[in-house]
C-alpha cells in the first residue's frame, strides 16, 4: 500500500469518480443520498485530484501500463509536467462546480439524477484518462467516452426538439473531430504501427506529411475546443445542458481539446515550422473576434456566455500561435512568456466561465428564465449569486486585479517582443495582433457589463422575478469557491507562473523566465523589473485603501443620511420595468459597428401600422456560408448512390458478393 | 531614495487631488474667454464640490448596494491612476505596481463601475448613457493601448516611468511615430473625458449626453465625488500626454529642487494644455453618437499606423 506511485494514487482518484457515479445508479430513488452524499464526495475527490496533480507538476515524469483494452494494446498512461498542470486545471475547477451541483437539482428531477450522477461522474473520469493517456488508443476511447458522456449530458431535457437538434450536431461535429485526430495519430504512428506517444515522438518523416499531422490535429482538436468555423455547435450545445454541466463542458472540456493540440503540437511534433504558429494565430484571431462580437449580440445569457468562451479559445490559441512562433525561431525565452500566458489563461478561464455559467444556472434555478429581455433587478433578490457573478464578470473582463487581466497582461507583454522575431514581414504583422488583443478584451467589457447589467441591476422586468430566491448553501459554496480562485489567481500570478516551471521545460525546454523568485513574490516582471512589472497585491491594496480613506474622510466631514426616494422620471409619471434599455438595445451599437459579421433579418414596421411588430433576428454567418452549402452537397451525394439502396435483401447479397469476387481478383496478383 | 520615492508619491497624490478641480475651473475660464462669455471663478469647480457635499444624499428606492459603493471605488480609481502617471518625478515608489498595461486596465475598471452604477436603478437613461460609455470605452480603450505600445516600443518597457524616462533623455532626437501617437492619444482623451466632439460636458439634452445620463441619479456627496474623479481623470490624462509627449522637466530623482523646477514646469505645460482644451472644444462641434466610431477608429488606426511607422522607420532594421 505505501509503495503506490503517484500516478496509481491519481488513477484511483479518476476511479472513484467512476464508482461514485456507478453508486448513483444504484442509488437512483435516493434523491438525498446522491444530492447531499455523492455529489460532495465527487467534490472532495476533485480536491484530492487538485492536490495530487500540484505535486505532479513538481516530481518527474511518471509512466504506467494497464494491461486492460484489446490484447495486446494495453492503456499506457503518463502523468508529466503538462497533463499533472490541465489534471489540476480538472481538480480545481470541478470541485467548486460539483459542491454547486449539490445544492443545484431539485427534487422534481431525482427520476434522472442517478443517470446524471452517473455520466457526470463518468465525464470526470474520462476528463482524467484524456490527460493521463500516452498511446493513441487510450487517448481515443477515452476522448470518445468524455464526447458520448457530455453529449448525454447536453440532451438530458431531451423533449426539447431544439435540445435534440443541438446535441446531434455535437455529436456530429464531436466526430468529425475524432475522424481528424484519429488520422493524425495513423499519421505519426506511420508504418511502424506503434500507437505509443512514445513512437509518435520519434515520427520524422518529411515536413509534408508533419505538417499534415499538425493540420488534422487542428482540424480535430479545433472541433472540440470550438475554434472557427467549427464552432457552431458550441453556442448551441452549451445553453442546452444543465447548469453545473454547461460550467464543466465550457471550463474544463474545451482545455481538454487545447491540452490536445499542446501534446500533438509541441510535445510529440516539436513545433519547429514557424507557420503553424501563424495558422494559429490567424484562426484564432478570427475565432476571438467572432466570439466577442456574437456574444455582445446575444439576448439568452447562456448564449452569450456560451459565445465569450469562443472568444477565450481564441485568445488562448492566439497565446499558442505566439508561442509557436517564438519556438519556431528558437526564442525559447519569449515562448515560453507566451505559453506561461496561454496556460495562465486556460486556468482563469476555467475559474471565471465556470463561475458565471453557475451564476446563470442560480437565476435560471430561481426564474426559470434565460432571456435576458425577462430577467432584472436579481441583486436585490439574490444578493450572494450577484455579488459573486460580480466577480465573475469583472475577471472576464479582463480588469485588475482579478485573475482575467494577468493572462491578457502577460499575453500583452509577450506580444511586445514580436518585432525581434527575425523575419522580415513577421515583425510588423504580429504587433498588429496585440492591437486586435486590444480590442477584443475592451469588447469582452462591454459584453460583460451588458450581462451583469441587464440580469442583476435595474427593475425587474417580469413580475414573477420578485419571487426569485438566492442560490442554496451548498451552491453558494460553490460559487464562492471559485470566486476566491479568480480572486487568489490575480493577486497571486507569482505563485502559480512559478508551478509552471515544469511545462516550460517539458515543452520549450527553457523555464525560469519571468523573474518569479520567492524573494520578488510581490511583482511579477518578465525578464527585469524596468522592462514591465506589475503588482496585483500593492494595485489591489492601493484602491482598497483609497476607498476606504475617501469613504472615512466623506463619512467624518459631510455625513448625512441618505434619503430614498423615487427615482426622477423626468416628468414622465407612468414608467415601468419594462421601458428599461433591453439587452437588444444594449448591443444596438455592435450591431451596428459590426454589421459585416451578422446574417440579419429585419422588418421595421411603417409609421402606419396599425398593429406594429418589430423583428431583428442575427444569426450566425457561418450557417450560411459553410454549413448549408457542405450539407446541400452531402445531400446531393446521397442522392446519387440512393440507387443502390434497393431495399432487398437479395441486391444486398449480390453486393457482397461482387465485392468479394473484386477482392479475389484484385489480390491474385 | 526610497524615501524621495515615497515622498514624491505622496506629493504628487496631493497635489492631484487639490489642483484636478483647478485644471477644470481653468478650462472652463477659457472656454468662458473664447466664446465671448463672462467666466465664472477660477475656483468655482470648488465651490460647486463643497456645496455638493454638505448636501443631502437622494437615493431612489430600488438602488442597490452597488450603486452606493461605485463612487468611492471610482474616485480610488482615479485617485491611485494620477498617482502612478509620473508628473513630477519618474521615481514613485508606486511606478513598479502598475504599468502602462495596468493603467488602462485602471480606467477600464473604473468605466465598468460607473457604467453598471447607471444601469443600476433603471432608468432608460441610466442604461442609454452606460451603453454610450461603453462604446466610446471599447473603441478608445484599443487606441490608448496602442499609444502605450508605440512609447513601448521605442523605450523597450512598459513601465510607464520607464517610458518617460527615456523619452526625457533622448531629448534631441524627434520620432515621427510619437507624431501620430500623439494625434492618437489627444482623439482618445478627447473621448475619454465626455468632451465635444464626442460628448458635452455642459449638456443636459438628453440625445447627446453620455457620461452626465450615467450620474443622473446621483446625488449630494456621490455626485461630488463622482465629478471629483471626472476631474481626476482629465487631470491624469493630461498629465499623461504631458509625460509622453512633452516631457522635459520631469525630474528622475525626486530631490526637492528638482521636484520644485518640475512642479513649475507642469504647472505651466498644465495652463497651456488646458488652454489648448478649451480651444478644440469652442473650434469643433458635437458629432452625432455614431460619428464617435468613425472619429475613434480613426484615433486608433493612427495609434496602430505610429507603432508601424516606429517598426518601419526607427529600429534600423
Amino acid at each position: 500500500m505505501s509503495r503506490l506511485a503517484l500516478i496509481d494514487w491519481v488513477l484511483i482518484t479518476a476511479l472513484i469518480w467512476l464508482a461514485l457515479g456507478i453508486a448513483g445508479v444504484f442509488l437512483a430513488h435516493r434523491f438525498t443520498v446522491i444530492s447531499r452524499v455523492l455529489f460532495p464526495l465527487g467534490a472532495i475527490n476533485s480536491l484530492v485530484l487538485g492536490i495530487l496533480a500540484l505535486v505532479g507538476l513538481l516530481s518527474e515524469t511518471q509512466e504506467l501500463i494497464l494491461p486492460i483494452g484489446l490484447p495486446g494494446l494495453p492503456f499506457h498512461l503518463r502523468l508529466d509536467a503538462l497533463s499533472s498542470f490541465f489534471l489540476f486545471l480538472l481538480g480545481a475547477t470541478s470541485a467548486g462546480i460539483s459542491i454547486y451541483a449539490a445544492g443545484y437539482f431539485r427534487k422534481s428531477q431525482s427520476a434522472v439524477l442517478g443517470l446524471q450522477c452517473l455520466l457526470y461522474h463518468a465525464f470526470l473520469t474520462s476528463m482524467s484518462f484524456v490527460l493521463l493517456a500516452n498511446d493513441g488508443y487510450a487517448f481515443m476511447v477515452a476522448w470518445e467516452t468524455m464526447a458520448l458522456s457530455s453529449f448525454f449530458l447536453v440532451t438530458a431535457e431531451h423533449r426539447h426538439p431544439e435540445i435534440r437538434r443541438a446535441g446531434y450536431l455535437y455529436l456530429l461535429i464531436a466526430h468529425i473531430g475524432s475522424v481528424a485526430i484519429l488520422l493524425s495519430f495513423g499519421l505519426m504512428a506511420g508504418s511502424t504501427g506503434d500507437y505509443t506517444f512514445d513512437a509518435m515522438r520519434q515520427f520524422a518523416d518529411g515536413a509534408f506529411w508533419r505538417t499534415t499531422a499538425f493540420l488534422l490535429a487542428l482540424v480535430g482538436f479545433g472541433a472540440k475546443a470550438g475554434i472557427l468555423p467549427l464552432h457552431v455547435w458550441l453556442p448551441e450545445a452549451h445553453p442546452a445542458a444543465p447548469s453545473p454541466v454547461s460550467a464543466m463542458m465550457s471550463g474544463v472540456m474545451l482545455k481538454t481539446a487545447i491540452y490536445g493540440l499542446l501534446r500533438v503540437g509541441f510535445d510529440l511534433l516539436h513545433a519547429h515550422t514557424w507557420w503553424w504558429g501563424l495558422l494559429l494565430l490567424l484562426v484564432g484571431l478570427a475565432t476571438a473576434l467572432f466570439g466577442v462580437v456574437f456574444s455582445a449580440v446575444q439576448t439568452d445569457m447562456k448564449r452569450l456566455l456560451a459565445y465569450s468562451s469562443i472568444e477565450n479559445i481564441g485568445l488562448i490559441t492566439l497565446g499558442m500561435g505566439l508561442t509557436l512562433i517564438f519556438r519556431a525561431f528558437g526564442m525559447t525565452g519569449f515562448a515560453s512568456l507566451a505559453l506561461t500566458a496561454t496556460l495562465y489563461h486556460c486556468l482563469n478561464h476555467a475559474f471565471f466561465k465556470s463561475l458565471l455559467f453557475l451564476s446563470t444556472g442560480s437565476v435560471l434555478h430561481a426564474t426559470g428564465e434565460r432571456n435576458l429581455g425577462k430577467l432584472g433587478g436579481l441583486i436585490h433578490q439574490m444578493p450572494w449569486v450577484a455579488w459573486l457573478a460580480l466577480i465573475g464578470v469583472l475577471a472576464s473582463a479582463g480588469l485588475p486585479p482579478l485573475n482575467g487581466f494577468v493572462s491578457e497582461w502577460l499575453l500583452l507583454q509577450s506580444f511586445l517582443f514580436t518585432p525581434e522575431v527575425p523575419h522580415g514581414y513577421l515583425n510588423m504583422l504580429l504587433p498588429v495582433f496585440a492591437a486586435a488583443i486590444a480590442l477584443i478584451a475592451a469588447l469582452a467589457g462591454f459584453t460583460m457589463v451588458k450581462f451583469f447589467g441587464v440580469v442583476f441591476l435595474g427593475q425587474p422586468r417580469e413580475e414573477k422575478l420578485a419571487q426569485a430566491h438566492d442560490a442554496s448553501r451548498l451552491s453558494r459554496l460553490g460559487l464562492l469557491w471559485l470566486a476566491a480562485g479568480c480572486v487568489l489567481l490575480g493577486l497571486m500570478p507569482n505563485v502559480i507562473v512559478s508551478l509552471l516551471d515544469p511545462v516550460m521545460q517539458l515543452l520549450i525546454g527553457f523555464g525560469r523566465q519571468l523573474d518569479a523568485r520567492p524573494e520578488n513574490w510581490l511583482f511579477l516582471a518578465p525578464f527585469y523589473e524596468e522592462r514591465a512589472s506589475y503588482s496585483p497585491i500593492i494595485f489591489f491594496c492601493g484602491i482598497v485603501a483609497m476607498t476606504l480613506v475617501s469613504w472615512l474622510a466623506v463619512r467624518r466631514y459631510f455625513h448625512s443620511r441618505a434619503k430614498r426616494v423615487p427615482p426622477w422620471d423626468c416628468g414622465f409619471p407612468l414608467q415601468t420595468g419594462r421601458m428599461q434599455d433591453t439587452s437588444e438595445g444594449y448591443s444596438q451599437p455592435i450591431r451596428r459597428i459590426f454589421s459585416p459579421f451578422f446574417k440579419r433579418t429585419r422588418q421595421h414596421p411603417s409609421p402606419f401600422d396599425a398593429q406594429p411588430r418589430y423583428l431583428s433576428i442575427v444569426e450566425d454567418p457561418f450557417w450560411y456560408w459553410l454549413y448549408l452549402p457542405v450539407a446541400w452537397i452531402v445531400e446531393q451525394g446521397t442522392r446519387v448512390v440512393d440507387f443502390l439502396q434497393r431495399g432487398r435483401i437479395a441486391i444486398y447479397l449480390l453486393y457482397s458478393f461482387a465485392t468479394l469476387i473484386t477482392l479475389l481478383v484484385l489480390t491474385r496478383g | 531614495m526610497n524615501f524621495y520615492a515615497l515622498i514624491a508619491q505622496l506629493i504628487e497624490l496631493v497635489a492631484a487631488l487639490l489642483l484636478a478641480p483647478l485644471l477644470v475651473g481653468w478650462v472652463n475660464q477659457c472656454r468662458a474667454w473664447l466664446q465671448n462669455r463672462t467666466a465664472p471663478p477660477l475656483l468655482q469647480t470648488y465651490f460647486t464640490l463643497h456645496k455638493l457635499f454638505r448636501k443631502e444624499v437622494l437615493l431612489a428606492h430600488n438602488a442597490s448596494p452597488l450603486f452606493r459603493a461605485a463612487p468611492y471605488a471610482i474616485f480610488a480609481c482615479m485617485a491611485l491612476a494620477s498617482a502612478i502617471v509620473p508628473t513630477l518625478s519618474t521615481n514613485l515608489i508606486l511606478a513598479p505596481a502598475a504599468d502602462a498595461i495596468a493603467f488602462v486596465g485602471l480606467f477600464a475598471l473604473a468605466r465598468v463601475f460607473i457604467a453598471l452604477a447607471g444601469m443600476d436603478v433603471g432608468t432608460s437613461f441610466g442604461s442609454l448613457g452606460s451603453r454610450r460609455e461603453m462604446l466610446i470605452g471599447f473603441l478608445a480603450e484599443p487606441a490608448l493601448l496602442m499609444v502605450f505600445f508605440t512609447a513601448s516600443l521605442i523605450s523597450h518597457s512598459t513601465s510607464l516611468s520607464s517610458i518617460v524616462q527615456t523619452l526625457t533623455r533622448t531629448d534631441l532626437i524627434i520620432y515621427p511615430s510619437l507624431a501620430f501617437a500623439g494625434t492618437a492619444f489627444t482623439m482618445v482623451s478627447l473621448a475619454e473625458n465626455a468632451r465635444v466632439p464626442v460628448d458635452n460636458p455642459t449638456t443636459h439634452l438628453e440625445l447627446t449626453m453620455i457620461h452626465e445620463a450615467m450620474i443622473l441619479e446621483y446625488s449630494g456627496r456621490h455626485l461630488a465625488l463622482i465629478e471629483w474623479a471626472a476631474s481626476l481623470k482629465l487631470f491624469a490624462y493630461s498629465c499623461l500626454g504631458i509625460a509622453l509627449f512633452v516631457p522635459f522637466g520631469i525630474s528622475a530623482t525626486a530631490l526637492p529642487t528638482d521636484l520644485l523646477l518640475a512642479a513649475s514646469c507642469m504647472l505651466i505645460k498644465l495652463a497651456i494644455g488646458g488652454f489648448v482644451l478649451a480651444l478644440i472644444e469652442t473650434l469643433s462641434a458635437k458629432m452625432r453618437i455614431f460619428r464617435a466610431p468613425e472619429f475613434l477608429g480613426t484615433a486608433f488606426l493612427l495609434a496602430v499606423l505610429a507603432m508601424l511607422v516606429h517598426l518601419l522607420l526607427e529600429t534600423g532594421r
